[in-house]
């Protein structure tokens, strides 16, 4: 499942997880974010029991973006524990993400 | 409107314009620039060639043998690929090419800037796609690293949303543009968490929201950006028909990485021609 994160949720949904949290940055008009989104599904899916996995829009959140430093999209962030353990800028491939995760 | 368009004219290109062609679909080539092919002095290895043959003319003809086909080839520098909801459309200086897919095969020869603080800040304040990053950079002032068309093309994009934007040369030539272009060699980006400097050589700086890197021509790496193409490294993910991860869009030779040989860029073109071709029957025709 891929939650949707926003400026009210962040807090409790991501920084205090007690599960690896994906958020991928993203908009609705971006081109290679969309190319972005089925990678992330699937990542989700695939290893639902273990991490949590969600998007934020960044029209919406602007706030979320300018605090995590995010200038380009799509961002992919890689929390633990309330920390950010792994940014990856621009569209990534599977495996690569899921090496943080293993 | 074209059925494929291969950006590139060295055998992978050219291959894939073969086998498209010959299917009967309407092929247009773009190329620009030194292929990698030009640059070697004599090919031995090749198949069919008793003496060996030189990279130029190799090249060559390679072009008239498309061309005799009936494919079009221009030499025209692509300054941007822009996905529209069932189609591309390929922009050159002039004339902006609208096609349903599109054959990557530039070669690799990435050009990337040997300047402090470029890779740091990658995604904080350093951008390389000027449509994808701009909303982040509304009424800010931003510099564009590069002296090329693809570089003006880039500051055009971002002066619709930026407030202030420069072209930076990093010593090279200045462009033939409307923006303000500082010709002075950059030594840094600086900043603490985002890049918010520039400082150049002779010891001034120059306070900036963001840097967009648009050196050269306009490459694979820039087309793989901005549509949101898989990469490794700087090479193009593909699967074995040379498709990318966006529907209509292949990549073949020294750009998918691995042997960069003729024979495989031949090779891979011809998977692409083919893939292409399979794609307009079926795809875009139903």
């Amino acid at each position: 499942m891929v939650n949707i994160f926003n400026e009210e949720n962040f807090e409790n949904e991501v920084i205090n997880s007690d599960k690896t949290t994906i958020v991928d940055f993203y908009a609705d008009w971006c081109g290679p974010c969309k190319m972005m989104s089925p990678v992330i599904d699937t990542i989700a899916e695939e290893n639902a029991e273990n991490i949590k996995v969600g998007k934020v829009n960044v029209d919406d959140n602007q706030e979320l973006a300018i605090k995590y430093n995010v200038m380009s999209i799509p961002t992919i962030l890689v929390f633990k524990n309330g920390n950010i353990v792994k940014t990856f800028v621009g569209v990534t491939p599977k495996q690569e993400i899921e090496e943080v995760i293993k | 409107m074209y059925d494929v368009t291969i950006i590139g004219a060295g055998p992978a290109g050219i291959s894939a314009a073969l086998y498209a062609k010959r299917a009967n679909l309407n092929v247009l080539v773009l190329y620009f620039g030194e292929s990698n092919l030009e640059q070697a002095s004599k090919i031995d290895n090749y198949y069919g060639f008793v003496d060996g043959i030189s990279g130029k003319d190799l090249f060559k003809d390679g072009i008239k043998q498309a061309e005799n086909l009936g494919v079009e080839v221009k030499k025209l520098e692509v300054l941007g690929i822009e996905p529209t909801s069932e189609t591309f459309k390929v922009k050159t200086e002039n004339e902006i090419f609208e096609t349903k897919t599109v054959i990557i095969a530039t070669g690799n020869r990435k050009v990337k800037p040997n300047i402090k603080g470029i890779k740091e800040f990658e995604g904080k304040g350093i951008s390389y796609c000027a449509i994808c990053d701009a909303f982040f950079y509304r009424n800010k002032n931003v510099a564009i690293i590069g002296n090329g068309k693809f570089a003006v093309n880039e500051a055009t994009e971002l002066s619709h949303v930026a407030n202030k934007v420069t072209i930076l040369t990093n010593g090279l030539e200045k462009p033939e543009c409307e923006f303000e272009v500082n010709t002075k060699i950059i030594s840094a980006i600086k900043g603490e968490n985002i890049a918010t400097e520039v400082e150049f050589e002779d010891g001034s700086k120059m306070p900036i929201d963001g840097v967009f890197v648009a050196l050269g021509e306009a490459g694979a790496s820039d087309f793989a950006k901005t549509l949101g193409i898989m990469q490794e490294g700087d090479n193009i993910n593909t699967n074995e028909k040379m498709e990318t991860n966006v529907p209509g869009i292949y990549a073949c030779g020294n750009i998918t990485g691995g042997l960069l040989q003729v024979c495989k860029a031949v090779y891979e073109g011809a998977e692409a021609g083919l893939a292409a071709t399979n794609f307009v029957r079926t795809e875009v025709e139903k």
